[in-house]
């Protein structure tokens, strides 16, 4: 580990942070234009962020210990996803603490916090916004680590840095097994963060919401963290999207001016697939619960399919 | 790993790999009318698909099958069936003997078994796309439990003519395609097929009010 690459690893966990509620806000301004309404400010995330770290927080009667150290971990465990996945340079000396399905863990463990103190208050509400992300968290799991590991099969390595050095700097080829787990990854990525076709992240409707439901008890810089730590899922899971299936732009080896240009790079294409996002939220409409197994499932199959395409086509004996 | 592989070698593998994604998006459907435009997008790739090779090997008469695809799959049946759809006032939702999260399942067992069986087949073969042999086999396989599954008589001929699609696929992959005269017979029946059946919908729904194919498995009249 060498200062540089520190030095490329910090700068990169606080492009993250900056970046991230800038990439929500672009995705909330995106949508309200598709849907004929006037948009909010770009910079909407930060006025809100801003105005609940200075308000107090106010805990329920019952709140446990647990309810309070959650937002933390949740945020905790985002910010180390984010620094994992390789957003501008492959060279992370971040990148052996934690492989791709490690990577899918940290994301379990914050959805297991967020989960737990939801149902730690007792509120109706709250343990049904629980179940509802547990049942949405196991089916969308399965199909993340499949879609990884065709990915992985690709480069014979489980490291996401490895696999986006592998996939970024290969010569042009086509793998049809890579168009399976990008569209898989686009359905996991879109249940797991709380977008239209499974939830709607921009509705308190009680009877449709998982996301919103589980923190309706929060407040103050709590439910900061919290928003700030869904930005930061978002973000996390828009680079890593990125760097598996449109790698071209992340810097491989250590210098300034590598790291220079791929930002430029990098939010050239958060706004492109931010823009993308937002009209595909708009094309569809939410889908009944019920129905999100199934969502999930055409996701898992996908991905299934991408893993044994490859084995068929893609390896010649 | 993969460098010896040609561009066009790639692009056979990848319209492949679209027709087994459309055999699934055709299982999973719920409604008639997309599930015609699935078919008719199918009948395109496998043209692209038929193109490619022809251009890269050289075989004159796959043009012709090509086109014939063209015409045929991706344009003429299509709009046959749409008209069906149209004159028949179809509007219910398709529906399936089991759920379409347990057909999926299913249909992955199918494509594992297929593509299984297919590997050592290909092997022997020495064409360009022979690795698409196990694609086309799942597509066939894909089709007939599209058939089995639903209940409904234009869905089982979607799924017929899926099958159709599978087989061409396949004789393209392991032998550069049919002759010329089989090619045209075999798309004259299914035209003439497509027709017919057409008609029996007219004579199904007469007799029974619906387009459900369960209602002809009572013998007697009632």
């Amino acid at each position: 580990m060498n200062l540089f690459g520190t030095l490329g690893q910090l700068f990169a966990i606080a492009l993250a942070l900056l970046l991230a509620p800038l990439l929500t806000g672009w995705v909330n301004q995106c949508r309200a234009w598709f849907q004929n309404r006037s948009a909010p400010p770009l910079l909407q995330q930060y006025y809100m962020l801003h105005k609940l770290f200075l308000k107090d927080v106010v805990l329920a009667h019952g709140a446990s210990q647990l309810f309070r150290f959650a937002p933390f971990v949740v945020f905790g465990c985002m910010v180390l996803a984010c620094a994992i996945i390789p957003t501008l340079s492959t060279d992370l000396p971040l990148a052996p603490a934690a492989d791709t399905i490690a990577l899918v863990g940290v994301f379990g463990l914050a959805r297991i916090f967020i989960s737990l103190a939801a149902m730690d208050i007792g509120t109706s509400f709250g343990s049904l916004g629980g179940r509802r992300e547990m049942l949405v968290g196991f089916l969308a799991e399965p199909a993340l680590l499949m879609v990884i590991f065709t990915t992985a099969m690709i480069s014979q390595s489980t490291s996401v840095a490895t696999i986006v050095e592998t996939l970024a700097h290969r010569d042009f080829v086509i793998y049809p097994s890579l168009a399976f787990a990008g569209i898989a990854f686009t359905f996991v990525s879109f249940a797991e963060n709380a977008r239209v076709p499974v939830d709607n992240p921009a509705t308190h409707l009680e009877l449709t919401m998982i996301h919103e439901a589980m923190i309706l008890e929060y407040s103050g810089r709590h439910l900061a963290l919290i928003e700030w730590a869904a930005s930061l899922k978002l973000y996390a899971y828009s680079c890593l999207g990125l760097a598996l299936f449109f790698p071209w732009g992340i810097a491989q080896g250590a210098s300034v001016s590598g790291l220079l240009l791929a930002i430029p790079a990098l939010v050239a294409k958060l706004a492109i697939g931010g823009a993308l996002l937002a009209g595909i939220e708009t094309l569809n409409a939410k889908v009944r619960i019920f129905r999100a197994p199934e969502f999930l499932g055409t996701a898992f199959l996908l991905a299934v399919l991408g893993l044994l395409v490859r084995l068929l086509l893609e390896t010649r004996i | 790993m993969n460098a010896d592989i040609s561009l066009s070698a790639q692009l056979i593998n990848l319209f492949a790999s679209v027709i087994l994604l459309l055999a699934f998006a055709m299982l999973a459907q719920r409604r008639v009318l997309p599930l015609i435009n699935l078919f008719a997008l199918q009948g395109l790739t496998l043209c692209l698909s038929t193109l490619v090779v022809a251009f890269t090997t050289g075989q004159a008469h796959l043009y012709g099958s090509a086109a014939l695809t063209l015409v045929l799959k991706a344009m003429l049946l299509p709009w046959i069936l749409h008209r069906l759809v149209r004159q028949l006032q179809v509007r219910a939702d398709v529906e399936g003997l089991i759920n379409i999260p347990t057909t999926m399942i299913a249909g992955i067992v199918l494509v594992m078994i297929a593509f299984n069986v297919a590997l050592p087949i290909s092997q022997l073969s020495s064409t360009i796309s022979r690795g698409t042999l196990g694609i086309a086999l799942a597509t066939v396989m894909l089709a007939f439990l599209m058939m089995i599954i639903r209940t409904k008589a234009i869905p089982q001929v979607v799924g017929f003519l899926a099958m159709e699609n599978g087989l061409f696929l396949a004789a393209t992959s392991a032998t550069y395609g049919m002759p010329m005269v089989v090619e045209l017979g075999i798309a004259l029946d299914v035209l003439v097929g497509v027709i017919i059946l057409g008609v029996f919908f007219f004579q199904i729904r007469e007799q029974f009010d619906s387009l459900d194919i369960r209602n002809l498995e009572k013998l007697k009249e009632r």
